[in-house]
């Protein structure tokens, strides 16, 4: 399976510049990282380690292997050959194909990578195989080092079940709820009455939200056993699930811990990751609002006291979910680097990898724990290739058309494994990156968080970037109210982007106003001699009418100079410019505030596509005269959806319940669509005959797909 | 010919329908035009079916024509023009050309018919049944008729033939293009064969004008009948999704010649002629949205063929690194990719208007600007069918070429070919002559020729695609590009017949040819580039070549083999 990288590629061989100026704008990716340990460069681990991953935390691993003068392997499915993080390691192996099974998850292949390369050491990253026992037992028999804990300690905490019994026995609080594996979907509901609703259902062996549900009666408890069991067998290969109890409007805090191999453990400060949706996190941020030091410290012992109890090696992590009076439960250990580790670094100033690969070497801690600061605050947005309106994030997939990160503003970082022209694949976790600010408060970092989001540029797929606005923006999550309910209180009827206030609606139409007539202005710029002489309008005010959703809003605008005067709507708007129509970026000056608006499309009828105050928002501008004829067009009349099931997502059809002929009553499941490893299950609508049914089951579906047509 | 009087038959009876409508005639706001001719003038109107009562000056004879003229076939009929989603004649010209640019000629023209009561004043419409002049688009000299569908239908009498043909020239002698703008019954049936030398008047001017000026036909309404030889003789024909039609008879005739049941939309609308037959380039939403699609798309042109094509200020900078390109092509040479991500990430500000987006997809054919300046884009698209050549898309590219050379547009052109489609029906149907037009066109073509081979330049493909062969003047290879007589699979059975491995002489095979060297080593293409860098090497290159000069032989005119 693992065919060495065959003979660099004509590409490498005709531009052998081409990857030294590219590995520069990779590192540029990361400069504004700050660690406040200096790496120390007489202490000597690794020659070569590889990294069992992909993305952006391949990408990351690989950094800190530069600085720490480590030799790096890559290690890719066929469709990653020309991923960022293949063309930032030293080396780089193909492990199969696309699907993760045959890839990221191929440990044979994986195994084969190392003895070929000759790697001293294996960086896991996170998912795949980071918590696999399995893989962590063979690199050890082959004398290969694996950067994180020792086998025993990813049995026992990767065990939802073992953990809970080891947690219990080191003194750390837990949460009531069944210590052993359900079979049956009737067993589940008697146990989950005994311990009272609501309860959850989890995999046995999950993490990261997959194979979760929450119950709240018989009946939900025995679709969750269903689904739970189903995602359990196709993420994790291993269908086992447990209940405990359900703490309702609880927060997701978790502490970071750093242990060696020789007895010395600490934790180095809690992340909130309280805001999530379906059990997945969105933004996280340290330090949490919520904790006092008192609690913060009695979280990070009994963190540290459960590490020791297994005698844990490497970085960690403790959730906890804390409850309104600060009652904190354990809930799992990760035995890995998490996703959202930067903001721990940001506050603490250490590298987690770097301490990852020293301990795997054998070192010592550097550190103590009265060591372990919080500097200033840190936030941790994560962009999403993934549509916000629908339940608050359905995948999509994609080529990034133009993609640029706000790396030019300070104290941001963005840990990303793509670049422009990547693809965003239905294979592979729709991540783009992890946008992080800082700041000395938290204010400061959730400015910052709010103008670097403004300042993101992402095209050719949908994302989340108007989600992640809304939230860091919204008074509850500004004040610290925020529990893992956060996105269903504030939001119980979905996502719907940011509402414009009359005030910012105006700002809006003005600088579509502002845009079309620049751009209607350009179009007479004709240059070069002439033969038949141009008469361009010589005109500084007009007449517009602007369409945004029903209403429509007559204007007038004045331009004087790079500023248009926009009277609408009964006030006067002031926008000022440079009116670059090539840029995707858009600063404005509107009524003296500085904005950051972008210019997602913009066509000769009039559409223009605006991003503004994070959200997009499509209006038509006309003139007064067309806007008058337009008012003749005939409505066109779109397709009746009723009747019609369309795949929401890109994805495999896992089941169809239906066939043709069925009565479905409303709200009955038609079929099922797995897309980045998680199930959905599509309803009818109405009661309905079915008509037709389009999907087979196995079968790749697009988004907007027909599945199955009703009468 | 029979066509067109079936279908004008209809317009025969708006006549009754007219002398109700003249009647009751009050001026009703419908945009500036009308507001011209508002309230004051109400008392006037009221007795202007009788020009001779009261013997009105000279003057007021001017004034009641003009305010005639600009309500057409009465407030009646510009209701029912808007109730069907059109708009009238004059709103489509004044939302096509700048605020007060149009100068209107021939407003006091009226039709000579003297048969079937045709001679009655209230028959007659001063300007008659369409509108004609000239104006301006963005600052730029054009010349426009728009049919009037609220007088006799639109139909096409001999001074409505006149009307056009008068401006059709003033265009030729200036030097600037003409814009149709089609919605007309047929021929006037009232005036018999003096509408059909109408129509012919107008064919011989369009054919006359063509590679002179450019020629626009914008189908608004129908179009039936003989009269569809004039946006068939023009350079791009346009459709209006619904209202609009295109056809030689309508389904009525159809169904009784050959007893097809088919719709009028199903026979001969956009959806038909953009996706299935290739008569109309492009279809737009309704008028409003055609007509300012127009203006955008009127940008692209020079005004004649003694014009350079037109530069644009531009702010997109022309060093612009594109590094999406540099992973744009995917490593497995089966593996498909979208031409248009290359095309829009290239052109200034991803603005590219493509012609026939739904006819033939196997080939991308369109406007964009390279530093401001209006360049033909030919590509072909991976995506669809492979981006093979076959018999719809060779015609539609070399139709597209030739527009080009004839207007001094550069023409770039990016290749990903793997040959032309094999087969019975491409055959029967006459690849070969057709597949002839494009490398004719491409041969044939003086303007600066730019290549870029994205990946596959495939046997006779290769050639027909703007190669250095056709006077290419840059022709550039990225990394992946793969020129040989063919892939990898059918050269070996062919050069390795019998052999044991296959496998390995394929390898062989790759190793060899699957690279861009054979052609480079060759000076085929002038250089090999990296994809991220095709930008800013074409403006260069553009930049150099604005002062190319190439004359083909003299000759009465080339045979190009139709």
């Amino acid at each position: 399976m693992a065919a060495h990288w065959l003979s660099p590629s004509l590409n490498r061989l005709l531009f052998g510049l081409k990857n030294a100026s590219f590995q520069y704008r990779c590192c540029a990716v990361h400069s504004k990282a700050q660690y406040s340990t200096v790496y120390n460069s007489s202490e000597k681990t690794f020659d070569k380690i590889l990294i069992a991953n992909r993305g952006e935390i391949a990408c990351r691993v690989i950094k800190t292997c530069k600085k720490m003068g480590i030799q790096t392997v890559a290690v890719h499915s066929d469709v990653d050959s020309s991923a960022v993080h293949v063309k930032m390691a030293d080396e780089a192996l193909c492990v199969g194909p696309a699907p993760t099974s045959k890839s990221y998850l191929n440990m044979d292949a994986i195994m084969e990578a190392v003895r070929v390369t000759g790697a001293q050491a294996v960086h896991p990253g996170y998912g795949f195989l980071s918590e696999n026992k399995e893989f962590a037992k063979r690199l050890a028999a082959d004398g290969v080092a694996f950067i994180g804990p020792d086998t025993h300690a990813i049995q026992a905490m990767g065990d939802k079940i073992e953990s809970k019994l080891i947690a219990k026995a080191a003194k750390v609080n837990t949460i009531p709820g069944y210590d052993g594996v359900v079979k049956t979907a009737e067993e589940a509901v008697k146990i989950a009455q005994e311990i009272g609703y609501p309860v959850m259902i989890k995999a046995s062996a999950g993490g990261g939200g997959k194979g979760m549900r929450i119950a709240w009666n018989d009946e939900e408890t025995r679709e969750g056993f269903r689904f739970s069991s189903q995602e359990a067998a196709s993420s994790f290969g291993d269908d086992r699930l447990l209940i405990e109890k359900y703490i309702d409007n609880p927060r997701h805090i978790e502490i970071q811990v750093l242990a060696d191999k020789h007895g010395n453990a600490l934790w180095l400060n809690e992340r909130e990751c309280s805001i999530q949706r379906r059990n997945q996190k969105v933004v996280e941020e340290a330090p949490s609002t919520f904790l006092d030091s008192v609690t913060r410290q009695a979280m990070g012992e009994q963190a540290v006291q459960l590490a020791k109890a297994v005698q844990y090696s490497s970085a960690g992590t403790v959730e906890f979910l804390v409850d309104s009076t600060k009652n904190f439960y354990f809930l799992e250990m990760n035995t890995r680097l998490q996703v959202e580790h930067p903001i721990t670094e940001c506050i603490t100033g250490l590298d987690l990898v770097e301490q990852m690969i020293r301990v795997a070497k054998g070192y010592r801690l550097q550190h103590k724990q009265e060591d372990i600061p919080i500097n200033g605050w840190a936030i941790e947005s994560r962009v999403y290739a993934e549509d916000p309106y629908k339940s608050f994030g359905l995948p999509s997939i994609g080529r990034l058309s133009q993609y640029q990160e706000p790396v030019n503003l300070s104290n941001v970082r963005v840990d990303s494994g793509i670049q422009e022209g990547s693809d965003i694949s239905i294979y592979y976790d729709p991540m783009i990156s992890k946008l992080v600010t800082y700041g000395a408060t938290r204010l400061e970092a959730l400015s910052r968080m709010e103008e670097a989001l403004d300042n993101y540029v992402i095209r050719g797929v949908t994302h989340n970037i108007p989600l992640l606005r809304e939230i860091i923006t919204h008074p509850r999550f500004i004040s610290g109210d925020i529990s893992t309910n956060f996105l269903p209180e504030v939001y119980p009827d979905g996502f719907k982007g940011h509402q414009l206030g009359k005030e910012n609606c105006r700002e809006l139409l003005a600088s579509a106003a502002a845009i079309h007539i620049t751009a209607q202005l350009r179009s007479q710029k004709v240059l070069g001699n002439l033969r038949v002489s141009s008469t361009p309008m010589e005109c500084s005010n007009w007449e517009m009418c602007v369409e945004l959703g029903d209403g429509c809003y007559s204007m007038e605008v004045t331009k004087s100079g790079n500023v248009y005067t926009v009277e609408v709507d009964g006030g006067v708007v002031e926008v000022k410019g440079e009116w670059n129509l090539a840029s995707p970026l858009l600063p404005l000056t509107i009524n003296g505030t500085q904005r950051m608006l972008q210019c997602l499309s913009r066509d000769s009828s009039g559409n223009i596509v605006l991003q503004y105050l994070g959200t997009s928002f499509k209006v038509r501008v006309l003139t007064k005269l067309a806007a008058a004829l337009n008012s003749f067009m005939p409505e066109k009349i779109p397709e009746d959806t009723s009747s019609i099931l369309r795949s929401p997502m890109p994805g495999t059809v896992v089941a169809v319940s239906v066939k043709p002929g069925d009565t479905v009553a409303e709200g009955q499941e038609i079929c099922v669509i797995e897309a980045m490893k998680m199930q959905n299950s599509l309803t009818a609508v109405k009661q309905a005959k079915v008509k037709s049914v389009h999907c087979r089951q196995g079968e790749t579906v697009g988004e907007g797909d027909l599945l199955v047509e009703l009468e | 010919m029979m066509a067109a009087f079936s279908v004008a038959r209809s317009s025969s009876g708006l006549i009754n329908g007219l002398r109700t409508s003249l009647k009751c005639f009050v001026p009703v706001k419908h945009g500036a035009v009308a507001a011209a001719a508002a309230a004051p003038q109400k008392k006037l109107l009221r007795d202007c079916r009788w020009y001779s009562a009261g013997h009105p000056s000279v003057k007021e004879r001017i004034d009641k024509k003009r305010r005639a003229a600009l309500v057409g076939g009465g407030q009646h009929r510009i209701d029912a023009q808007h109730k069907r989603g059109k708009l009238t004649a004059r709103e489509r010209v004044e939302l096509l050309l700048d605020p007060d640019s149009f100068v209107e000629t021939d407003m006091f023209v009226e039709h000579r018919c003297s048969d079937f009561g045709m001679e009655q004043d209230r028959n007659k419409f001063p300007g008659d049944s369409v509108v004609t002049g000239s104006g301006r688009i963005n600052g730029r000299l054009v010349y426009v008729f728009s049919q009037d569908f609220t007088v006799f239908g639109g139909s096409l009498s001999g001074a409505h033939a006149q009307k056009i043909c008068k401006i059709m020239d003033q265009a030729m002698t200036v030097g600037a293009p003409v814009i149709g703008l089609n919605d007309s019954g047929g021929a006037r049936i009232q005036e018999g064969v003096e509408s059909l030398a109408g129509y012919a008047d107008i064919f011989l001017r369009n054919v006359m004008a063509s590679g002179v000026v450019p020629q626009i036909s914008m189908i608004m309404g129908p179009c039936a009948g003989g009269a569809v030889y004039s946006p068939a003789l023009t350079d791009f024909t346009f459709m209006v999704k619904d209202t609009s039609y295109l056809f030689i008879t309508g389904p009525d005739v159809v169904k009784s010649v050959t007893n097809e049941d088919v719709t009028q939309e199903q026979l001969g609308g956009a959806k038909t002629h953009t996706t299935v037959s290739g008569v109309a380039h492009h279809a737009f939403e309704n008028d409003v949205d055609a007509l300012l699609n127009l203006r955008e798309f009127f940008n692209f042109l020079p005004l004649s063929n003694r014009d350079p094509a037109p530069i644009r200020e531009c702010h997109d900078p022309s060093d612009r690194a594109v590094l999406s390109l540099d992973t744009i092509v995917p490593d497995e040479s089966t593996k498909a990719y979208d031409m248009l991500d290359i095309i829009q990430s290239i052109v200034d500000e991803r603005d590219f208007f493509e012609i026939m987006p739904n006819y033939a997809k196997n080939i991308v054919v369109g406007f964009a600007r390279m530093n401001g300046r209006t360049i033909g884009i030919v590509g072909n698209q991976p995506k669809v069918a492979s981006g093979c050549l076959d018999i719809n898309s060779s015609v539609k590219g070399a139709r597209f070429v030739r527009f080009c050379d004839a207007f001094n547009i550069p023409i770039i052109t990016f290749v990903d070919v793997p040959g032309f489609l094999p087969g019975t029906a491409q055959e029967y149907g006459g690849i070969i002559r057709h597949g002839a037009k494009l490398l004719y066109a491409f041969a044939e073509a003086t303007v600066p020729k730019i290549t870029i081979i994205t990946r596959k330049a495939y046997g006779g493909a290769y050639d027909v695609m703007s190669s250095k062969h056709l006077r290419g003047d840059v022709n550039y290879a990225w990394p992946t590009a793969e020129v040989a007589v063919m892939g990898a699979k059918g050269a070996v059975q062919i050069i390795f017949r019998g052999k044991e491995n296959q496998a390995e002489a394929e390898a062989e095979y790759v190793e060899k040819f699957a690279n861009p060297f054979p052609a480079a080593v060759r000076g085929f293409v002038d250089d090999i580039i990296e994809p991220s860098s095709t930008r800013k090497r074409i403006c260069r290159d553009l930049e150099v070549l604005a002062s190319k000069q190439q004359v083909n032989p003299w000759k009465k005119h080339a045979n190009i083999p139709l």
